[in-house]
């Protein structure tokens, strides 16, 4: 072989960057779909849909399936298009049976409920096409390659590279020269006013709706010649779409597309130039983004938003004595546990009081400070690595390690609350879920360390805690303590504060409330108590895993807190305790415990829109009432 | 045209209106008067069945609209131009105008585009020109002429001189009088008596979320006390 010359090499280099970036593009098409519809309908109904992850998985089941019976070139790309007018009929039905009745609930309670319906799909998909992977047909007709530069290109890539800007032009089109796209943009920006002008919102909603999940489930169909179905394709998905959205500015279907192809092209040039970090590149650039354009490339400020949390009819008070009575009584009861209970049931109580504390700082942030929150198992996770590091790299003890492992997450709430207390709402929440995964991805990668996906073991409590009652008696105290706390604040002037900023930030400033600071020293806080729930935890389970961090902790936290009431002092406690005892006994009773937790989820959320707590305080002020 | 009766308004537990009722006759316009704060634009936007938590009874050419929502209220044939104008401001002044847009009632002229432009002459220039690149006093003749499309036998009109220079408040004053001319009925809420009685037959006045006093603008202006203790501020 006769050595390159140095030019040689060069153009080798450049046809490869090309190459790459060709690739990066045909990967961005499909992420568009899926990101612009997540847009269009967020737009329109201020509905984050967190389900559109698992209309995309849908999207590629139902094409599998539907490719299998149709023959021939017509046949294949016809069971793309049916395939996502099905999920398309599905989602409609969503909206219709579901999202319809709970509308004028708080924007976070649609996630929740979007969020059951996906852990439904996610068992339906293995009930219905099996937990293996598929294997789809290849495009006919676009099944080779293409040399460009003298680089094989496939050529169904190429057909990607033209479709998702095709697409963007006739989603342009659409809204720019039809009645029903003016419409669904003066929506975006006023849907009432829309209504006052003699416009059904309902059937406006709906049909968004179908475009929107249309959308996903395309992008799922297209991506069949390109990898296997797997019925966990949608949580990979969504993650990236939150991302691509929030980059993009969420409500612009342009934005979307940029952010598409910037977020696939930081993947396909990350992974070769940095492939250690290639997953915090991503979220590294979403927060870079935010915080120069807190409202993402193409997006606005609205003005016309709800607040996150919805308004509070009843205004909080703290325990009247009798009520403190009847609390002491139940901590009584609790406390008296390991006399009439095995090792199992005490494992348990002793998870249920860790997820009381969890969900207790969570409903923190969000009650009091109003600053909802999608990744507050980053803090939790933190605070069980940092417990693992105290016990294993620096020697300490579990009392060390439970005091101090926490601090661990408490630096990350300083740091990640900084950027979060800036931005507002749902942009606001979807940074902490971008902190989050960046939290996650580093232990996940960082292996020498954090032993990435193996985890850190050997983390069991010693002395007094090492049997069952004893941790039971530790965890329970440091919940009640710990809840107790965050009671305290809540009806102090720190608290006052808070709630004021929460209630009408602008008046709370010219009260000489300094916003940013009160809740970035709330989210710090919130992070802080997070952190010990996470160090007990640690050394309820004896190991640490990256899962601590992860998402699906993080909604649970959400599910817990929304399902308790935002709305009610006491949600937090309350929904941690039935979530935690339902999903327990769920996965005990059941093989299918996703589906019934999310059927179970669904249910809650129609029959309680403002939380199990919510519902309790309102059946009191009718029985009270009056006397009140 | 519209009977109200008896309408209670409620933000939340707190109750905003009380046993509000008014009466507006085919073809007539009445001027809701009142401070800041006295419930003008709560009523108008119970009517509309917008924001507020409301019971009474409302009529709208005798038949009870009480239930409907708002969309329907506004087939039904009520136009709505709020307060704060809400000009989409992404929207050029067409596609604003095109939201508004409702088929024609059988029996009255459709408003078209050019009518509009005949009535409003300055939007006619800024057919492209983005909502919010517009003044205050455009906005404001977009918001009417975008309520007009609708084709309403009835206007509610909140404040429509609100914050405007004297020469724009004229303007919008002479448009609204072809309207009445026209034959359209108007519910005017309004700060600016002078406003006000140039184009209103009769007045309602409210305070504290209670009618207070009903009749001419001549009943108003007799008792000087009692009116600017009514409306002064």
């Amino acid at each position: 072989m006769t050595p390159l010359s140095n030019q040689g090499l060069e153009t080798r280099l450049l046809d490869f960057i090309v190459a790459q970036f060709l690739t990066g593009l045909a990967s961005a098409c499909s992420l568009f779909l899926v990101a612009s519809g997540l847009s269009i309908i967020f737009g329109v109904t201020r509905i984050v849909n967190f389900a559109h992850g698992a209309f995309y998985m849908l999207g590629a089941y139902v094409a599998y399936s539907l490719t299998e019976r149709f023959s021939g070139a017509l046949g294949f790309w016809a069971a793309l298009v049916c395939a996502a007018a099905v999920v398309a009929l599905l989602g409609v039905t969503m909206e219709i049976l579901l999202l319809r009745r709970i509308y004028r609930a708080p924007e976070l309670f649609q996630l929740l409920a979007t969020f059951g319906v996906t852990l439904m799909v996610e068992d339906l998909v293995v009930l219905m096409f099996g937990p293996e992977d598929l294997l789809g047909p290849r495009a006919p007709g676009l099944k080779g390659a293409v040399d460009i530069l003298g680089q094989a290109i496939p050529a169904y890539d190429l057909f990607l590279v033209v479709l998702g800007p095709l697409v963007l032009g006739a989603i342009w089109l659409a809204f720019h020269t039809t009645r029903w796209g003016i419409l669904v943009r003066a929506a975006t920006q006023d849907r009432d006013m829309v209504a006052a002008l003699g416009v059904n919102q309902k059937w406006l909603f709906t049909s968004v709706f179908a475009l929107g999940v249309f959308l996903a489930a395309l992008g799922g169909a297209l991506q069949l010649p390109r990898e296997a179905v797997n019925h966990s394709m949608d949580m990979k998905i969504i993650v990236e779409v939150f991302v691509v959205v929030v980059i993009g500015g969420l409500g612009s279907v342009t934005g979307a597309f940029l952010a598409a192809v910037l977020v696939c092209e930081l993947n396909a040039f990350g992974i070769l130039i940095l492939p250690q970090v290639s997953l915090v590149l991503v979220f590294a650039v979403m927060a870079l983004v935010l915080v120069l354009r807190p409202y993402g490339l193409l997006g606005r400020a609205d003005g016309a938003a709800r607040p996150a949390i919805g308004t509070f009819i009843t205004p909080w008070r703290a325990f009247t004595t009798r009520e403190r009575a009847a609390v002491a009584g139940l901590v009584l009861l609790a406390a008296l546990l390991p006399l009439g209970a095995g090792a199992y049931v005490l494992s348990v109580a002793a998870e249920i009081a860790i997820f009381v504390l969890f969900a207790a700082s969570l409903h923190f942030l969000m009650g009091a400070g109003g600053l909802p929150s999608f990744g507050h198992a980053a803090y939790f996770g933190l605070g069980a690595y940092g417990a693992a590091f105290a016990l294993k790299l620096a020697g300490l003890s579990m009392a060390g390690a439970i005091l101090l492992g926490p601090l661990l997450g408490l630096a990350g709430a300083v740091l990640f609350g900084w950027f979060c207390v800036r931005l507002s709402g749902v942009y606001s929440a979807m940074l902490t879920l971008a902190f989050a995964q960046i939290a996650w991805a580093i232990a996940f990668q960082w292996v020498e360390v954090t032993g990435g996906d193996n985890g850190l073991l050997g983390i069991w409590p010693a002395g007094f805690a090492a049997t069952p009652a004893g941790f039971y008696w530790l965890a329970l105290a440091l919940a009640i303590m710990g809840v107790a706390a965050l009671r305290t604040l809540i009806f102090s002037p720190f608290g006052f504060a808070l709630r004021a900023a929460r209630d009408n930030a602008a008046r709370a400033e010219a009260l000489g409330i300094d916003r940013h600071r009160i809740q970035w020293a709330a989210f710090a806080l919130a992070g802080l108590f997070a952190a010990v729930a996470g160090a007990l935890f640690a050394f309820l389970k004896g190991s640490v895993f990256p899962d601590t961090l992860g998402i699906p902790l993080s909604v649970d936290a959400l599910a817990m807190v929304l399902l308790g009431g935002v709305e009610t002092i006491s949600g937090g406690v309350v929904g941690a305790i039935a979530y935690k005892l339902l999903s327990i006994w769920l996965m005990s009773e059941t093989e299918h415990s996703k589906l019934v937790l999310g059927a179970v989820i669904v249910m809650l959320v129609v029959a309680f829109p403002h939380g199990i707590g919510g519902a309790f305080t309102r059946l009191r002020d009718r029985l009270g009432g009056a006397a009140a | 045209m519209l009977e109200v009766s008896r309408l209670d308004a409620f933000y939340g537990r707190a109750q905003i209106l009380h046993e509000v009722g008014l009466r507006v006759g085919s073809g007539e316009a009445v001027a809701l008067l009142g401070r800041n704060g006295a419930g003008k634009s709560t009523t108008l936007r119970a009517i509309m069945a917008q924001g507020p938590r409301r019971t009474g009874e409302i009529r709208l050419l005798g038949a009870d609209v009480s239930r409907l929502e708002t969309h329907e209220l506004v087939q039904a044939g009520i136009g709505y131009a709020p307060e704060d104008r809400r000009i989409f401001t992404d929207l050029t002044v067409m596609e604003n105008l095109e939201v508004g847009r409702r088929p024609a009632r059988p029996g009255h002229a459709p408003w078209t585009i050019e009518r509009l432009f005949a009535l409003f002459p300055n939007l006619a220039e800024m057919r492209q020109r983005r909502g919010g690149q517009m003044s205050g006093g455009e906005q404001q003749m977009l918001t009417l002429a975008r309520t007009l499309m609708g084709n309403p036998l009835l206007l509610l009109l909140d404040e429509p001189s609100e914050g405007l220079a004297p020469r724009i408040v004229e303007q919008i004053a002479l448009a609204v009088m072809a309207l009445k001319t026209e034959g359209l009925s108007i519910l005017l809420c309004e700060q600016n008596l002078h406003f006000a009685r140039l184009i209103c037959d009769r007045t309602c006045v409210m305070a504290r979320g209670r009618m207070v006093f009903e009749g001419s603008f001549a009943a108003l202006e007799a008792d000087p006390a009692r009116r600017d203790a009514l409306l002064s501020v």
